[in-house]
């Protein structure tokens, strides 16, 4: 059984990135950009595991496990601070954030 | 055709996933969005069981899809719809021009890259045997090798709790603080 090569993975990988990209640097709805992140660090998973199965090694399934608890942290964290933002009736937007700004 | 079969397996989960990705940048209300991530990270499931990571894409399914999704959809559902944006709309075009050009030349490095290599080892794959990727194989290499990652992990889980606490406290705090 030999399925799709490894070019084929990472070109994916690197639509499914680019998508995820487009959609931080586009949307304005924290929550869309939170779940874009989602797809940007799925590309990243996406290469680790194609890169553990082209080595015939199992450590980039290990890193993908990491990512994968780093980015439920990052969801709870960023849940929490749109959380804070819905309590005081702020638009759930990034561009009004503009206290923020250093 | 074994190999028939995993290629169309492989072409019906990668083009989900794609089409999934895209619906979630593109749909207006967030509700939609996290639903089509969901189909996202089960399309990716499918692509991680052919790479033989068995043990990834179930907590893929059981840690993304289950855990995560549920909690965005609760918070989604708790804010209701008060953005109201249309999805493009706002923002200087050049902002918009700037972000897809800067798409297209992650993507352009990318098969630059690919394209150069294809013709080596990037072709030949490992053979593994039938246990690469079970739950045993992974959980012995994060007992053994990769153990520091492990407890490294469970501390950043615990600090992601705690600042969540943290952050839902200081938001009633400032609530409370309007009422009065």
């Amino acid at each position: 059984m030999r399925g799709p090569d490894i070019q084929w993975y990472v070109i994916l990988a690197a639509l499914l990135f680019a998508t995820g990209a487009l959609g931080v640097m586009l949307r304005r709805n924290p929550l869309i950009i939170l779940l874009s992140i989602e797809i940007m660090l799925n590309a990243g998973n996406l290469l680790l595991i194609a890169f553990a199965r082209l080595h015939g090694q199992e450590d980039g399934q290990i890193f993908a496990i990491s990512v994968m608890a780093v980015a439920a942290s990052e969801v709870v964290v960023g849940l929490g601070l749109i959380v804070a933002m819905g309590r005081r009736h702020v638009d759930l937007d990034v561009d009004k954030l503009r206290t923020l700004r250093g | 055709m074994a190999n028939f079969l995993v290629w169309a397996v492989w072409c019906v989960a990668s083009f989900a996933c794609l089409a999934s990705a895209l619906a979630v940048v593109s749909f207006s209300n967030p509700f939609y969005s996290a639903l089509s991530l969901i189909g996202n990270l089960a399309s990716l499931a499918v692509l991680f069981l052919l790479l033989s990571g068995e043990f990834v894409a179930a907590g893929q399914v059981l840690v993304y899809g289950g855990a995560v999704m549920v909690m965005f959809l609760f918070v989604i559902a708790y804010l209701g719809d008060r953005t109201g944006e249309s999805p493009w709309s706002g923002g200087p075009s050049w902002q918009i021009v700037g972000a897809v050009l800067a798409g297209g030349a992650i993507l352009a490095e990318v098969c630059v890259v690919v394209g150069l290599e294809a013709g080596g080892f990037l072709s030949k794959p490992q053979h593994v045997t039938r246990s690469f990727g079970s739950p045993e194989a992974i959980g012995r290499l994060f007992l053994t090798d990769h153990l520091i990652a492990f407890e490294v992990t469970s501390i950043v889980l615990l600090v992601a709790a705690v600042g969540g606490v943290v952050l839902g406290s200081h938001a009633r705090r400032i609530e409370g603080d309007a009422r009065t």
